[in-house]
Order: C-alpha cells, then sequence, then structure tokens
C-alpha cells in the first residue's frame, strides 16, 4: 500500500468511524444515559430510512423531507415513551429487553404491511452528487464528506449540549438520581419523554441521511444494532466523548482491518472491544 | 426476525383443522379425494422476504393454471417463515415433515437453511424441491433421490461468465464478495471458467456477510488496477454495492461484471448506476418467448407486480412436483415412479426449457444480460444447457 492509498483508507476509516457515531449517538442517549436498553434503536434507524424514502416522495426535497422525517420520529419516540417505556423504568433490565425486542418485530411487521419487501433506493440530493476525484481510477463522493461533517456537527452539539447546558446538567442528574432531581422541583417525566423522543429522533435521523449510501431495505436495523452497542459500550456507557472515540477507533479498526488482514476483518471489531474492556473494564470513557 | 411465524403456523392449524378434523389427519390414511399437502417453508420476514413471496406467488399460479389441481389432486399449502436462520432450520423442517406431514416440502432460499432441510428429509425421505437455494452440496456430496431443485447452483451462473470475460479481452480480474457459502461458491465457479481460458484473479476479496461498508475494498480494487471486477451480492447489499462502485468512480474505468442476481429486483433502486453491467443468469428480461410473455402477463394481472427470477422458480417447482404427480395419476404412494417421472421431464418454463439431471438439478441455458434503461436485457446466451459437475453426487456417478 503506497502513502496515498494509505491516507485514502485513513480518510475511508474516519469517514465510517463518524458513520457509527452518528447510528450510535441515540443509544448513548437512551441506553448510555437513561440505562434503558433499548433494542428496537435499529428498528427506529430503518423507520427513519423508510421516512425519508415515502417522504422525498411527498416533498421532492431530500432536505424538507429529512425535516418532516425527524418530527415524526420524535413524535414516535413520545409516544413510545409515554405509553410503553415509562413502565419500565424501575424494573428489571430483561422487561427492558423484552418490550423493546417486541417493538422490533412489531415495527418490521408494520414496515412490511405499509412498504412491501422490496429493495428501495434514495438518491444523493443533487446539490452533492458529485464525485472528487483522488487518483486516476478513484473518486470521492461528495456525499460522504457532507455525512462526516454533519456527523462531527452533531457530535459536538450533543457534547455541548449535555455538558454545558443547564438542560444537560438535568439529564445527567435525572440519570444519576431520579428521586433526588424529581423532589428538587425538575419534571423528570417530560425529561424522560424529552430524552427519549430525542433518541429516537436521532436514530431515525442517521437512518435517513445514510439512506443514500445504503438503501432501504427490510430489517436493515438489525445490522446496526450490535456495532451501535459496541460503540457505546467501549466508549463506556453515558459518555459521549467516549462513545464519539469509540466509534472512530472502530471505523479505523475496521477498515485497516479489511486491508491488511482480510481473513481476520469480520472479528477485528470486536476483538478491539474485548481489548479496551480487559484495559478498562467500564470502558474508555466511563463515569463512575 | 420473528415477525409472522405464529400467525402462520395458527393460519396453518385452522387450515388443518378444517381439511381433516383436528387430530383425524394425522390417523386417516390419505385417499385421492384429500388434498395433496405442500409445504412452503420460505423467508415471509427479514431480507429475503420478497423473494419467499415471489416463489409463494409464482408456486400458486401455477397450480392455478392447472385448475387448482396437480395430477387430478386438490392442493393444500401450509407456509412456515424460515426466517433465514439456518440454527432453526433443522426443527422447522420438521415441523413441516412431522408435525404437518407435507407430501412435499419446497424450500428455500438461505442456502444454510436449505441444507438443513436436506439433512431432515434424508431421514423422513419425504420429497423436496429447492425453489432457489444455490447451494452445490444439496444436489453434489449431499445430492439424494428425494432432493430436487429448479433454481440453479451457485456454480452455474458463475462459471460461464469466465468466458465471458476472457473474450472482452479482460485478463486481470478481481473477485469480491461476503464470505459465505453462495458467494465462495460462485467466486469459485468464475474463477475456473476465467482461469481455465488463461485468465488472471488477482486479488479475492472476501468482506463479512451483510456487511454492506464496501469504501475499503473499493478503495483496494482502485489501488489494484485490474481489467474488471467480479462479484457475487443480492438484495440491499447488491444495490449498495453498485452505487458504492459508481460513486467512487470505478464504473467507468473498471467495469463491473457479476452473477445476475446482482442485479436482480434490485434495479430501480440502483437506477443509472446499474447502466451497463453485465450478468450471467437462467433468465433475462425480454427473451423472445411466447411461454415467457404469458408468464409475466398472467403474474402481473394477478399479482400487480412484474414477475422475477424468483417467481419463475416457484412456478417450475409447481410444474416439476406436476409432471410427476400426473405420471402417477394423483397416487404418491407410487413414490419411485413419481421421481422417476419428476427425473425425465423436460420443463415448460418460462425461461426456456430445461432437464433434470441425473443429481436433480436443472441442466439450462445461461444467458449474458446486460442492463439497459433499468431492465437486464438478453444479448447472448452465456452456455447451451449447462449441467453443473454435482461434485461427490453418487447419483450423477461423481
Amino acid at each position: 500500500m503506497d502513502f496515498t492509498f494509505f491516507l485514502i483508507q485513513a480518510l475511508n476509516g474516519v469517514q465510517y468511524g463518524l458513520l457509527l457515531f452518528l447510528i450510535a449517538s441515540g443509544l448513548t442517549l437512551i441506553f448510555g444515559i437513561m440505562h434503558v436498553i433499548n433494542l428496537a434503536h435499529g428498528a427506529f434507524y430503518m423507520v427513519g430510512a423508510y421516512l425519508v424514502w415515502s417522504l422525498t416522495g411527498v416533498f421532492d426535497s431530500f432536505v424538507v423531507a429529512i425535516l418532516a422525517g425527524i418530527v415524526c420520529a420524535a413524535a414516535l419516540g413520545w409516544v413510545i415513551e409515554r405509553f410503553l417505556v415509562i413502565h419500565l423504568y424501575n424494573r428489571d433490565h430483561l422487561d427492558q429487553v423484552l418490550l423493546t425486542y417486541g417493538l422490533i418485530l412489531v415495527l418490521n411487521e408494520v414496515q412490511r404491511m405499509m412498504f412491501g419487501s422490496d429493495v428501495h433506493g434514495v438518491a444523493v440530493p443533487s446539490m452533492v452528487a458529485a464525485s472528487i476525484p483522488l487518483t486516476d481510477t478513484l473518486s470521492y463522493p461528495v456525499y460522504r464528506l457532507v455525512l462526516a461533517g454533519v456527523c462531527l456537527a452533531l457530535a459536538f452539539a450533543m457534547y455541548w449540549i449535555i455538558q454545558r447546558t443547564r438542560l444537560g446538567m438535568w439529564i445527567r442528574a435525572g440519570a444519576a438520581n431520579r428521586e433526588m432531581t424529581a423532589s428538587l422541583g425538575i419534571d423528570i417525566r417530560r425529561l424522560n419523554a424529552l430524552v427519549f423522543a430525542a433518541g429516537t429522533a436521532l436514530a431515525a435521523f442517521a437512518g435517513m441521511i445514510a439512506a443514500p449510501l445504503s438503501s432501504v431495505y427490510p430489517g436493515m436495523g438489525d445490522n446496526v444494532i450490535i456495532i451501535s452497542f459496541v460503540v457505546v459500550v467501549i466508549g463506556g456507557i453515558g459518555s459521549v466523548k467516549g462513545a464519539f472515540l469509540g466509534a472512530l477507533a472502530i471505523g479505523l479498526t475496521d477498515t485497516f482491518g479489511r486491508v491488511l488482514l482480510p481473513e481476520m476483518s469480520s472479528v477485528m471489531v470486536y476483538a478491539l472491544m474485548a481489548a479496551v474492556l480487559l484495559w478498562k473494564p467500564n470502558g474508555l470513557f466511563a463515569r463512575a | 426476525m420473528t415477525t409472522f411465524k405464529t400467525s402462520f403456523s395458527r393460519h396453518a392449524a385452522i387450515k388443518a383443522a378444517m381439511a381433516f378434523g383436528v387430530g383425524l389427519g394425522l390417523m386417516s390414511p390419505a385417499t385421492a379425494a384429500d388434498p395433496v399437502k405442500v409445504g412452503l417453508m420460505l423467508p415471509y420476514s427479514g431480507t429475503y422476504a420478497a423473494l419467499g413471496e415471489a416463489i409463494t406467488n409464482g408456486f400458486n399460479l401455477a397450480v392455478e393454471e392447472s385448475g387448482g389441481k396437480l395430477g387430478g389432486r386438490d392442493i393444500a399449502t401450509v407456509k412456515l417463515d424460515d426466517e433465514s436462520d439456518p440454527g432453526k432450520a433443522v426443527q422447522n423442517a420438521n415441523k413441516m415433515i412431522k408435525g404437518e406431514n407435507v407430501d412435499l416440502l419446497v424450500g428455500t432460499v438461505h442456502s444454510g437453511v436449505a441444507m438443513g432441510m436436506v439433512r431432515a428429509v434424508k431421514d423422513s425421505g419425504t420429497l423436496m424441491i429447492i425453489p432457489n437455494a444455490g447451494a452445490g452440496p444439496a444436489t453434489g456430496q449431499l445430492c439424494s433421490e428425494n432432493v430436487f431443485r429448479t433454481s440453479f447452483t451457485n456454480w452455474q451462473p458463475a462459471y460461464p461468465m469466465g468466458d465471458v470475460a476472457y473474450d472482452k479481452g479482460y485478463r486481470n480480474v478481481v473477485t469480491m464478495t461476503w464470505k459465505y457459502g453462495a458467494g465462495e461458491e460462485a467466486v469459485a465457479g468464475f474463477k475456473e471458467g476465467f482461469t481455465k481460458r488463461g485468465g488472471k484473479i488477482v486479488q479475492e476479496i472476501y468482506v463479512p456477510f451483510p456487511n454492506v461498508e464496501f469504501q475499503a475494498n473499493l478503495t483496494e480494487i482502485a489501488s489494484l488496477k485490474p481489467d474488471a471486477v467480479f462479484v457475487f451480492f443480492a438484495g440491499g447489499g447488491a444495490v449498495k454495492f453498485v452505487k458504492d462502485y459508481a460513486a467512487a468512480g470505478l464504473k467507468d474505468s473498471v467495469p463491473l461484471l457479476g452473477s445476475g442476481f446482482l442485479t436482480d429486483g434490485t434495479l430501480q433502486a440502483q437506477g443509472a448506476d446499474a447502466e451497463g453491467i453485465l450478468t450471467t443468469l437462467h433468465y433475462a428480461d425480454g427473451l423472445d418467448d411466447p411461454k415467457d410473455k404469458a408468464f409475466r402477463a398472467a403474474y402481473k394481472a394477478k399479482f400487480g407486480k412484474e414477475a422475477d427470477i424468483y417467481a419463475v422458480q416457484g412456478y417450475d417447482t409447481a410444474q416439476l412436483f406436476r409432471a410427476g404427480l400426473d405420471a402417477v395419476g394423483g397416487d404418491l404412494t407410487r413414490k419411485d415412479d413419481l421421481i422417476k417421472a419428476m427425473e425425465g421431464a423436460t420443463i415448460d418454463s418460462p425461461r426456456g426449457d430445461f432437464t433434470i439431471s441425473a443429481a436433480h438439478n436443472p441442466v439450462q441455458d445461461i444467458y449474458l444480460r446486460e442492463v439497459r434503461d433499468g431492465q437486464n436485457v438478453v444479448v447472448g446466451i452465456a452456455a447451451k444447457a449447462l449441467n453443473d459437475p454435482a461434485t461427490g453426487c453418487k447419483m450423477a456417478g461423481n
């Protein structure tokens, strides 16, 4: 591998890592901060992809479709929190697993009834559909760079909101001690609904923005759920910074693993996770 | 994912109850008045759901065209979602064989699941027809009297592409696929055909199944600069690969070749990025064949969708079974004669006539197709009456 291709592969790795962060960001909120094991995260991702696919048909604009899709997804998350998840905060993790696994089945079946089983594509918005030539045979799609930029902006925004604003302080307080936070006059119920809705919207947003790259098909969420948990666990539960660095580490490991050790590529990511957990059992940036 | 199973088995139970009276069905011997029971064990959920539906539709269409009967007997179908989960394959197959007592087991799409089913019917002796899965051993090492296939082996559509690539003047080719049975067998088929002529495989790239992040490997292909790339992908992965390949600018500099599944049922989603891709398969759009035209028109009228290769395979599954049942007048006790008739059948398929090999796999033409205006247009025949080598099959004398 000459130096140019090494650099391109590094770019691939970083870009993939950023996308992984985006996909896992909603889980960081719901699982990492609210401590709700949300297996339906992947299903929300799929909901987002189908939303943007059907809404681009209505609005004829990718950006408008995404904005409308986010509103729908947040509403879905809010409803699910209000009617289902709210009963689980004080219950066993296994109950959460059962409920959110059930949600996967329901959402997959609703998808099948509404949209059928065909594979669909979402066109890359024409403004960013171009490719930048890197070598004589290889170009880099502009959309992937835009995606990387969006992921970076989102990571920064999440970090800022959670660590630097009053709302973020409430969220962290609520995660640390629900009763105490409530007794200080903070409406913990509304706060939980807000965080869950935001987490759902983030998962759906990831599905929407990844749809032009990944195509839209039944069961697409099942493939992202495991890697999302790996990101959150490597990063340390509840840490946005950790999830960000964990995602980047996974992106780079996966990319270079494929090129340098192709026979091992499917286990590289999990080997990385095992190594990190041996070194730091609570992940890179666990809060005590 | 389990999304459908309960409703299906409940449905099946009700059906069984209506046909026989609960419990009675298992005890009373089948008479000519009873319907022949066909178990459709197919993916009705998940990534392959569309394929399972198409196969079911094709099967039902053929039965309907024979007046709802095959060999003078009514046909009752029982559906079971196999979830494309090889871990549950044997258990699900036994549910059909022992629980439902099916006369014919039809399944499935996923090769791993199909192999589990083959193992289950090997013990029970139940007649089985594979309407899609291309796993070589099913009509190779593990071939057996009661197991037929109406689709292909993974080797079959890929092997002729070796000739096509060489004749196009390509000498150095990179192959890429998922690291799983179907992909590895397809690449091996292409490699055999291509290297036999003197072509060279520069690199074989495998990505973990069902991973769809290809960017690192596309960069690798760009640095290797081969004459062409041969791939095996299907479904959502095929859509993503074709789009990524075009977005990386490789489409214009390194031609993309594939086993036909790369562009089957996926062209609407792939759009312009698929234009010009050459693939080989046992079916194509624009076949000048009255049987195909009639089939497509009937399928579209009934299901409101275009027929695809999976629908054809489902249709031919019923046709092959009909050939057997007709020969014995619907008498399932004459199993040896029924199997003999199926072995000797020439199936009047929408894909063109095919016969059954000694290993029970179709001997069929493989078409060379090019994507033009969103269709897999036939541009020639890549191999005439191609027979799978059926390595290790005793019935084929190997």
